[in-house]
């Protein structure tokens, strides 16, 4: 009996392979998807799909600060070691101040010292070594990271792949403002490639 | 002195087979990557020439200009051997394949018979190619070309007799004669069940996809052509193109009318058509089915295509003493 079946069986699963012709066929017939890329780039929106390497969201207010507090969560975090984050340090007060502040000393009061800033000095990171896990996007308390959508990034050395990414987010804050007067920020692969 | 004309004939003969499987060879590789392209929706080859079309060449002059390799410790008379042999064979089965009613290379009256004894030589190559390599992958997939092509050899033979017992002959023209020019008086009608053994058979008999177990690249790095550089291998390739044409060849002219057209325009015009529809169909299978594991392959072959082989050619016995 179960013979019977195997070969029931058997010729059902045959069927399947008649399915799978017919869903290669059907491709072989349909336009292609992929661009010639010198000549052609990807539509803004298809852009935007896209996981590139870690980059800063900026602050709302201020297009060239990022909102990160400098808490080195994300360092902590990532696996690979591709994110180094100096925390900035506090303001070292002038003379004058130090004069003033020991003087209060002196007269017994509570001296406030100079805080540091929760912002961070350095934001360097390493595209080379990044898995592009996104393990420190998640952990980031503020959300000051995400993946950005630089689809067109090449280099020709691996130095290329160390990026700053204060300085980059102070260029492309620099770049919208060029920008807002004439039109919404374009993406073509130009802008994309300045901006890295 | 003259020279005997039909000599002359097969001199002439054999140098245009030569140029056709080069020119088969270039087109063939040219049309994989396209079909490949299409079924995954990219262009394929696009940069060499219009649409690429002459990126074919620049591969082939690429595979001559490379260095030839030998692994230090193989067996240099065999290790060369293998790709001229699996080459040689070629132009043989070109010149029986009948492509019009007088464009033969050389009509023998045992043309089947001596296109299916040759094509067995390719396996003698891969064999010859593995074990001289002095690489284990290479011994490995030697191995495996031979029990696969010794297996799928079998359920072909079948189903090319039962083609032979209904023509009572093994010669290509008379197979060719013997069926008619419109679709339904063709063989495949008479013998569809022989028809999908024959293809599947030439699949695995020619080391396509799925059935390309003796180099499959994920597992065995290549297989029997893992050491091979530049011409070495790509010998090997323009034999599996050859291959390729000759089984689709062959199954125009058993089951697909061979040269015949309707209203008597018989020719190389429905031959070549023909042929070229089941490379396509062939090349459609390779990109749409996965690799079959060993196993799979030995069960299809030994549980299935040989049984229903078997049955088929009684069937077909006993049907043509009948009636």
């Amino acid at each position: 009996m179960s013979a019977v079946k195997d070969i029931f069986q058997s010729v059902k699963d045959l069927w399947s392979l008649f399915v799978g012709l017919k869903v290669t066929g059907k491709y072989f017939l349909q336009p292609t998807v992929t661009v010639h890329y010198p000549r052609q780039t990807v539509d803004p929106e298809v852009e935007q799909t896209f996981g590139g390497h870690v980059e800063l969201v900026p602050k709302p207010k201020n297009p060239a600060k990022p909102k990160c507090i400098g808490c080195m969560m994300c360092v902590t975090n990532c696996p690979s070691g591709c994110l180094t984050v100096v925390k900035a340090k506090a303001p070292k007060p002038t003379p004058e101040e130090e004069q003033a502040m020991k003087e209060a000393e002196a007269r017994g009061e509570e001296v406030k010292k100079p805080k540091a800033p929760k912002e961070p000095a350095k934001f360097l990171y390493d595209y080379s070594l990044c898995s592009l896990c996104g393990t420190c996007i998640e952990n980031c308390p503020v959300g000051s990271l995400q993946y950005s959508h630089n689809i067109y990034f090449v280099g020709t050395s691996r130095k290329d792949f160390k990026l700053d990414l204060l300085k980059r987010l102070e260029r492309q804050a620099e770049n919208a403002a060029k920008a807002s007067g004439t039109a919404p920020k374009a993406e073509t692969a130009e802008a994309a490639s300045k901006e890295a | 002195m003259s020279i005997h004309p039909q000599l002359l004939h097969l001199i002439i003969a054999l140098v245009i087979t030569l140029a056709w499987v080069g020119i088969n060879a270039l087109v063939l590789v040219y049309l994989e990557r396209k079909v490949a392209g299409f079924i995954q929706r990219r262009p394929g080859p696009f940069e060499a020439g219009p649409h690429g079309i002459i990126q074919a060449l620049f591969d082939g002059v690429k595979l001559m200009c490379k260095q030839l390799l030998m692994p230090s410790g193989a067996d240099p008379i065999l290790y060369w051997m293998a790709p001229i042999l699996s080459m040689l064979p070629v132009m043989l089965l070109f010149l029986v394949l009948p492509y019009g009613p007088t464009l033969t290379g050389m009509q023998v009256d045992l043309g089947v018979l001596l296109i299916l004894a040759f094509a067995g030589f390719n396996v003698l190559a891969l064999l010859l190619a593995g074990w001289a390599s002095n690489n284990k992958y290479g011994l490995l997939g030697a191995g495996r070309a031979v029990a696969q092509s010794v297996a799928y050899e079998i359920p072909l033979l079948l189903s090319v007799l039962a083609i032979a017992f209904m023509t009572g002959s093994l010669d290509f023209v008379a197979i060719t004669d013997g069926q008619g020019p419109w679709p339904w008086q063709w063989n495949l009608v008479y013998q569809p069940l022989a028809f999908i053994i024959f293809i599947i058979s030439a699949v695995g008999e020619t080391n396509r996809a799925p059935f390309d177990l003796p180099e499959a690249e994920s597992e065995l790095t290549a297989g029997f052509h893992t050491e091979y550089s530049g011409m070495g291998f790509g010998l090997f390739f323009l034999a599996e193109y050859g291959y390729m044409v000759v089984v689709s060849s062959v199954a125009a002219v058993l089951f697909l009318g061979g040269f015949q057209g309707p209203f008597g325009s018989d020719g190389w015009w429905w031959f070549i058509p023909k042929v070229y529809a089941i490379v396509l169909f062939i090349m459609w299978i390779r990109w749409t089915y996965p690799r079959v594991t060993f196993v799979q392959l030995l069960n299809i072959n030994w549980k299935w295509l040989l049984p229903l082989a078997t049955l088929n050619l009684l069937g077909t016995a006993f049907f043509m003493k009948v009636f």
